[in-house]
């Protein structure tokens, strides 16, 4: 009888603990979704009000005290970001094709997959230093190329990394086929492989760009910052993501009105790359 | 011969007579493939080539202060006379609060997403934790600063700073004015962003357990924690602490969200609460303001050292996700 008793009480404690911890891990996603809701909803109700007038998108940064917009920053932000997408994904592409069409298990190509990941979450502002002493100290002046090439330089591995990866999962007797028809190997890969691949390649990127679009601290001693407007890649750049960071540190409350409108737009802009990646990775692996 | 080893006659003609095959250019294949090797090289020289520039750059405080740099807690830009130990204890403090606030919690959601979610619930809520990690870290400073510092500082940090006034170790750790801004309130914004990279390890690896071995425990009357704590766990112990270091290797690095809310202060203090510094963030503030060589080669050599401590966190990451893999490999 007090076997039996102390054998439910056992049980009992067992299910207790279960259905507490159980609890918790709810509990525990509940606190992710928290801070998301949280993070974004503040975002994008402090932002609209800046992102709701016109002069946000036509208008020149502007001194402390006077009205303004953010033109110069969102023009040197997408051109930033487009001359780093058109260093880093070629590279990247061509590398990754290395390692899944040549490389495959060879020394050479499981050293370069393993350095890659580490170059995948690798600090970015060590990037920046990396620009920063390789070009700027060179040429001994801030540039749009700098920001650019230290984009790049954030591109490549994840696009290897997704190139490698799609190109993996592209079936053999694809390859083979193709050999069988007396196609060379480099025809077998830019009009086979690459094609069977091509929207795993496509979502690569995608997530590269909505990577760098945030991205702030390898351009805060690169790309630097630049008051007017200016797409010459040869001088210092505005870009959001700096223009955020100052204006979100300084004290004057016009400043802080467009750093949300900034803030909000950048977010936007990654939120929806994101989700486009996603859902053309989605449909595709159905 | 021939007719005794035909098989051996095969591989060595190389010509066999009759007309004369068509050759397809052979160049351009080589030289695609030199091109991609090419390529190969150039990702894989990368780190090394990051790794010899921060060297070259940092060679001016190298020769000056050795290896005491690490140790000293000067930061006098007047005297030139630098040490990293701040910006050291500063990093390595934040990651820590990171790590142990982020680690229970994606625990806890990689738990929920694998054993407990309905099945149609899982997609959403999974992307949901993921788009965590796509908010750019600047909004993840600004959103600290403006929103959550002054509610911390308001609320939260003078209930802690009581509850912990008069027992001994704590009360170091807790103690000093309200600030809103400091390491404990980086550290805690560190593990928000850390949640979502720790979490997709751990689930990943958690689908790796075979279902038969989690099925046999459900049949000896296991309830669901003890599955996940006795044969899930331990199965994956390798994956997870991998998965655990990708966090900690992230939240090292991290820079702008930190930079917002840690208070810049050259100061080594006791206190969590008290405003500090770390290595990204002295970079981020201090870098384009720098005069002189000295100072220079100091903010470099922080960055050197930044580099160095994330690429032994990731390349253990790495290396025991590995380990699990090949594992799994040798299973089935």
């Amino acid at each position: 009888m007090s076997a039996i008793s102390a054998q439910n009480s056992l049980y009992r404690a067992r299910r207790r603990t279960n259905a507490i911890l159980l609890f918790v891990s709810a509990l525990a996603l509940l606190f992710g979704l928290f801070w998301l809701v949280w993070i974004l909803g503040t975002l994008f109700y402090e932002g609209s009000t800046a992102l709701a007038r016109a002069t946000f998108y036509y208008e020149m940064t502007p001194p402390p005290g006077a009205d303004g917009g953010l033109a110069n920053a969102i023009a040197g932000s997408a051109l930033l970001v487009f001359v780093g997408t058109v260093i880093g994904t070629p590279v990247g592409i061509l590398a990754g094709t290395f390692l899944a069409e040549y490389g495959n298990k060879s020394w050479l190509a499981s050293a370069t997959r393993f350095l890659n990941d580490v170059l995948l979450s690798a600090p970015s502002i060590v990037i920046g230093l990396f620009v920063y002493s390789v070009y700027v100290a060179r040429v001994k002046h801030f540039a749009g190329w700098a920001g650019a090439l230290a984009l790049g330089l954030i591109v490549i591995p994840v696009v290897v990394r997704t190139t490698d990866d799609m190109l993996k999962l592209v079936p053999n007797s694809l390859r083979e086929a193709a050999m069988a028809l007396g196609c060379p190997s480099w025809k077998m890969i830019t009009m086979i492989t690459y094609r069977a691949a091509s929207t795993g390649i496509m979502t690569g990127i995608l997530l590269a760009v909505a990577r760098i679009s945030g991205e702030t601290a390898p351009l805060l001693f690169t790309a630097l910052n630049n008051q007017f407007w200016s797409l010459n890649l040869n001088a210092p750049m505005s870009n959001l993501p700096t223009v955020i960071f100052q204006f979100a540190m300084s004290p004057y409350q016009d400043w802080h009105r467009l750093a949300w409108g900034g803030a909000a737009l950048i977010t936007l802009a990654v939120l929806v790359l994101n989700i486009v990646a996603r859902s053309l990775f989605g449909r595709k692996n159905g | 011969m021939s007719a005794v080893l035909p098989i051996q006659d095969l591989s060595t003609t190389d010509s066999p007579p009759g007309p004369r095959r068509v050759q397809p250019a052979r160049w351009k294949d080589h030289a695609f493939e030199w091109l991609t090797r090419f390529f190969a090289l150039l990702v894989f020289s990368l780190l090394a080539a990051i790794l010899v520039s921060l060297v070259i750059g940092s060679r001016p405080t190298l020769e000056k202060f050795g290896i005491g740099f690490l140790f000293s807690a000067e930061w006098d830009p007047v005297k030139e006379d630098f040490g990293a130990l701040v910006p050291i204890y500063g990093t390595l403090m934040t990651s820590l609060i990171a790590m142990v606030i982020g680690v229970p919690v994606s625990f806890g959601i990689a738990l929920f997403l694998t054993e407990l979610s309905p099945a149609w619930l899982k997609r959403p809520l999974g992307t949901a934790i993921e788009l965590l990690a796509a908010i750019p870290s600047i909004i993840y400073g600004m959103w600290g600063l403006f929103v959550f510092v002054p509610l911390f500082q308001t609320y939260l940090q003078p209930t802690i700073v009581n509850a912990f006034d008069g027992i001994p170790v704590l009360k170091t750790l807790f103690e000093g004015p309200p600030l809103g801004i400091g390491m404990l309130t980086a550290g805690i914004i560190l593990s928000i962003m850390v949640i979502p990279f720790i979490t997709a390890v751990m689930r990943d690896v958690f689908e790796l357990v075979p279902p038969l071995l989690k099925e046999s425990a459900y049949a000896l009357g296991s309830t669901t924690w003890e599955v996940v704590w006795r044969v899930v766990l331990p199965y994956t112990k390798v994956g997870v602490i991998g998965g655990v270091m990708l966090g900690l290797g992230r939240a090292l690095g991290e820079t702008m969200a930190v930079t917002f809310v840690i208070g810049n202060a050259h100061n080594l203090a006791a206190s969590l609460m008290a405003p500090g510094n770390s290595i990204a963030s002295a970079l981020a503030n201090e870098f384009t303001e720098a005069v002189g060589d000295v100072y220079f080669a100091a903010l470099i050599e922080l960055g050197l050292i930044l580099f160095l401590i994330t690429t032994v966190v990731l390349a253990l990451s790495k290396l025991l996700l590995m380990r699990l893999a090949r594992q799994e490999g040798a299973r089935t």
